[in-house]
C-alpha cells in the first residue's frame, strides 16, 4: 500500500512537474504539485514552456526520482521523443517518466513505446498518480 | 415592495418555521449539500433584502446602476449574439472558412490564433516546433493577413483578434490590411483581447514582464481611441482566471481589479475616463450553477456602474456599462460521458441569458476530447437556439429579479467582490499582486481545494466521481498535416528574401528606440508590419529591450 511505503522512505521521493511546450494551461501542474507535496514528496516545478533541453537539465542538477511531464497544446509526440531521448543518453533509464494532459488513447501506445511508464488523461485522480508514483520509485 | 412587514413578526415566524419544521425534518433525512463558492442559506425571505432600495439598487433597465441589464429593451430588441470557437488551420483555410461565414451573414469572426503566434515566434522558430497550426492559425507576417482577410468585406468582418502579448502587432496587421483593401479606419470594428494581466495570473501567454506589457496594453487602448473608433480596444477576462479554477468572487474581483489597472494607465497618460470606458467590455465564465452564475453577472454590472461613476468620475452613460460576453465553463466539460456535456453547456448558456450577457459561446460537447467536429458545433448553436426560441428565458427581461434569493445573492457578491478589491488595493494593486505572485497563489489554492473536493466525493462530477461506466474516452486532437506546415515555413523564408529588408531594418531599429523611450509603440509596429517584418522580428526587439518574464517557482 503506498502510504505504508511512504512511511517506510528514508528520504522523501524528489518529483519534477515539467511543463514543455508553449501552452500555458498549468491548473493541473500545479494542483498535483500541491498534491505531491501533501502525500510527503519533495517538487520541483520546472515553471511554463521549458525545453526538453532545460527540463533534463533541471532533472539531472535536482537529482529527481521521477519526471511528470504535463502537455495540453497537442505537441505531446515531438516533446516526449526529445525528452526520452536527452533523457536517457543523460541518466540512462534511472529516472521514470509520466506522462499527464489531452492525449489521445493512439498518442499513449507512441507515448509508452517511447518509455513513458503512464500517461494521465483528463478526470484522472490525485491519488491515483500519487499512488503510481510511490509504486515506480524504489524504496 | 412588499407588504410592510413587522420586521420582528417575520423574524420569529420564521425562526418558529425553522426550529418546528425544517430542523425536525432534516433530522430525519438530510444529504449533503453541493460545496458553493459562496455562502448559502437554506432559504430565502424578505428578511434578507430588507436594506435594499429599489431605484437605488436596482432601477430599470438600461438605466443606473444596470442591475438588470445595460439595455432598456435588453433580449426583447434583438437575441444575444451566438458565438462559437473556430477556426484553425492555415491562412487559406481560415480564408474559406470566413468567406463562408460572412456569405451565410455571420459577422463576428473568431480569430484563433497559434500558440507561436500569440508568444511572438514566427513559424520557423525552435521554440515553435510541433506547435504551429495546432490550437490556431499561424500568422508570420502581414502576408498572411493578407491571406486571410483579403477581398473579405472587411467592414462586415468585425473579428475578434484573440492576441494578448503581441496584441498590438495583431492589430497593426488588421489594420494595415484594411488599409490595402481601401477600408477606412474609423470603419473598421472588431476586438482586441488585449488583456495582458489575466495571462499573469491564469492563461499563461505572457512573454514580457508585467510592466512593460501593460504600457504595450495602454498603446493600443490609446490608438483604438485616436484612430479606430468602432474598434473594441480590450477585452477584459474573467472567464480565463475562473478557468485556471478560482472562485466566482475572485473571477469577478480579479477582472475588475484587471480593469482598474488598465483605467489608471489611460488616466496617466491623460486620456479622459469617457473617452476610453465606453470601449472596455468583458468576457466571463458560466457555468451550471445558473442562480449564481446569474446573480453574478447582475453584481458585476452594478459594481463596474459604481466604480466608474464614483470612483473614476465617468459622466457619459456608456462607461458605466459592463458590457460582457460569456462562455461555457471548459474545464467543467468531461472526457468521461461527453454526451452530458450538452446538458452542461445548455445550463451554462441559461446562466448567462438570464444574466443578461451581450453575447454567449457555447462549447461543444467534445471539447475535452478533441477539436469540434461539425456535428458537434452545431449541437452547440442549436443549444443557444433552443433556449432563445423555446424556453421562454428571453421574454421577460431580468427574470430572476426580485427572487429573494437571486437579490440576496447579488449584494453577496457585491459585497464579497468589493472586500476582494480592497484587499488587493490595501497590499499595493494587482500589478504588485502578480509580481508577488500572491495573485497566482490565491488560485492555485483555490483551484487545488477544488479538485481535493472531486478527489473526495464532496463534489460530484457526474460520469467521473460518480455514475461512472467503463467506455473509455476516444480523445482525438486537430493534426496539422506536415506538409502544410512545411509549406507555411516555405512562405515565410521566401518573404524574408523577397521583401525590401532595408526597409524592415530601419522599422525595426525605429521599433527599438522608441521602445526605449516611451512613446506608443502602435505607430512604429504598424510602420514594421507594413515593411513585413515577421511577428517573430517585432516581438525579438521588444524582448531584447525589455526582457521576458519568468514566474517564480512555485
Amino acid at each position: 500500500m503506498s502510504m505504508a511505503d511512504s512511511k517506510a522512505r528514508k528520504t522523501p521521493i524528489r518529483v519534477l512537474i515539467a511543463k514543455p511546450g508553449l501552452d500555458g494551461h498549468d491548473r493541473g501542474a500545479k494542483v498535483l504539485a500541491h498534491a505531491m507535496r501533501e502525500a510527503g514528496m519533495e517538487v520541483v516545478y520546472s515553471g511554463l514552456r521549458q525545453t526538453p533541453e532545460a527540463i533534463v537539465r533541471i532533472a539531472v542538477e535536482e537529482d529527481v526520482d521521477i519526471v511528470c511531464v504535463s502537455v495540453m497544446s497537442g505537441a505531446h509526440n515531438v516533446l516526449f521523443a526529445e525528452i526520452m531521448e536527452r533523457l536517457r543518453a543523460e541518466a540512462g533509464e534511472s529516472i521514470p517518466v509520466l506522462g499527464g494532459g489531452i492525449i489521445p488513447a493512439q498518442d499513449i501506445v507512441t507515448l509508452k513505446e517511447m518509455g513513458v511508464r503512464e500517461v494521465f488523461t483528463p478526470g484522472a485522480s490525485m491519488a491515483a498518480i500519487t499512488e503510481c508514483i510511490e509504486d515506480l520509485v524504489p524504496v | 415592495m412588499d407588504k410592510p412587514y413587522e420586521r420582528s413578526e417575520l423574524q420569529k415566524a420564521r425562526e418558529r418555521w425553522e426550529a418546528e419544521r425544517l430542523d425536525p425534518a432534516l433530522a430525519k433525512v438530510s444529504r449533503p449539500r453541493m460545496p458553493s463558492d459562496v455562502r448559502q442559506e437554506r432559504l430565502y425571505t424578505p428578511l434578507d433584502g430588507e436594506n435594499r432600495d429599489y431605484q437605488d439598487d436596482l432601477g430599470f433597465p438600461g438605466e443606473y446602476p444596470y442591475t438588470r441589464g445595460v439595455q432598456p429593451s435588453m433580449y426583447q430588441g434583438r437575441y444575444w449574439t451566438m458565438r462559437q470557437y473556430a477556426g484553425f488551420g492555415t491562412p487559406e483555410e481560415t480564408h474559406e472558412r470566413f468567406d463562408y461565414l460572412l456569405k451565410q451573414g455571420q459577422g463576428g469572426l473568431l480569430v484563433a490564433y497559434d500558440l507561436p503566434t500569440q508568444l511572438g515566434f514566427d513559424s520557423d522558430d525552435e521554440r515553435a516546433k510541433g506547435e504551429v497550426g495546432v490550437v490556431g492559425v499561424a500568422v508570420d507576417s502581414l502576408a498572411d493577413m493578407e491571406t486571410i482577410f483579403g477581398g473579405l468585406p472587411l467592414e462586415k468582418a468585425s473579428p475578434s483578434l484573440t492576441m494578448n502579448s503581441a496584441a498590438n502587432v495583431a492589430l497593426a496587421m488588421y489594420v494595415a490590411v484594411a488599409e490595402q483593401e481601401g477600408v477606412p479606419a474609423e470603419r473598421i470594428s472588431g476586438t482586441t483581447q488585449n488583456d495582458i494581466l489575466k495571462e499573469f495570473i491564469a492563461r499563461g501567454t505572457y512573454v514580457f514582464p508585467p510592466r512593460p506589457s501593460l504600457r504595450m496594453t495602454v498603446d493600443v487602448i490609446e490608438y483604438c481611441t485616436a484612430n479606430l473608433p468602432r474598434w473594441n480596444a480590450i477585452n477584459i477576462c474573467g472567464y480565463h482566471v475562473r478557468e485556471a479554477g478560482s472562485t466566482l468572487v475572485q473571477e469577478v474581483a480579479f477582472a475588475l481589479a484587471d480593469a482598474i489597472t488598465y483605467i489608471e494607465a489611460c488616466l496617466e497618460r491623460g486620456m479622459d475616463i469617457d473617452a476610453f470606458a465606453p470601449r472596455l467590455a468583458f468576457n466571463f465564465s458560466a457555468s451550471a450553477n445558473i442562480f449564481q452564475e446569474a446573480s453574478k453577472f447582475r453584481a458585476t454590472r452594478r459594481l463596474w456602474a459604481r466604480l466608474l461613476k464614483d470612483r473614476f468620475g465617468a459622466k457619459q452613460a456608456a462607461s458605466l456599462m459592463f458590457r460582457t460576453g460569456a462562455g461555457s465553463a471548459g474545464s467543467t466539460l468531461t472526457a468521461q460521458q461527453p454526451e452530458n456535456n450538452i446538458v452542461r453547456v445548455a445550463l451554462q448558456a441559461l446562466s448567462g441569458i438570464l444574466g443578461g450577457v451581450q453575447s454567449f459561446h457555447s462549447a461543444s460537447f467534445d471539447e475535452a476530447l478533441a477539436i469540434p467536429t461539425e456535428h458537434s458545433a452545431l449541437v452547440a448553436l442549436r443549444t443557444q437556439q433552443v433556449l432563445a426560441h423555446e424556453s421562454g428565458a428571453a421574454e421577460v427581461i431580468d427574470p430572476l429579479g426580485g427572487s429573494y434569493y437571486v437579490e440576496a445573492l447579488t449584494d453577496q457578491i457585491e459585497a464579497e467582490v468589493n472586500l476582494y478589491i480592497a484587499q488587493i488595493e490595501a497590499e499595493g494593486g494587482m500589478l504588485k499582486a502578480i509580481e508577488d505572485g500572491r495573485a497566482q497563489a490565491q488560485i492555485a489554492e483555490a483551484s487545488f481545494a477544488q479538485q481535493q473536493q472531486i478527489d473526495n466525493g464532496e463534489r460530484t462530477v457526474v460520469g467521473v466521481n460518480s455514475f461512472q461506466d467503463d467506455h473509455d474516452p476516444e480523445i482525438q486532437l486537430h493534426r496539422p498535416n506536415p506538409e502544410q506546415v512545411a509549406a507555411q515555413i516555405a512562405k515565410l523564408q521566401a518573404l524574408r528574401k523577397e521583401r525590401d529588408n532595408g526597409a524592415v531594418e530601419a522599422a525595426l531599429a525605429r521599433l527599438e528606440d522608441e521602445a526605449r523611450g516611451d512613446g506608443n509603440l502602435m505607430y512604429p509596429i504598424l510602420e514594421a508590419v507594413r515593411a513585413y517584418a515577421t511577428i517573430g522580428e517585432i516581438c525579438g526587439v521588444e524582448r531584447k529591450v525589455f526582457g521576458e518574464y519568468q514566474t517564480a517557482a512555485i
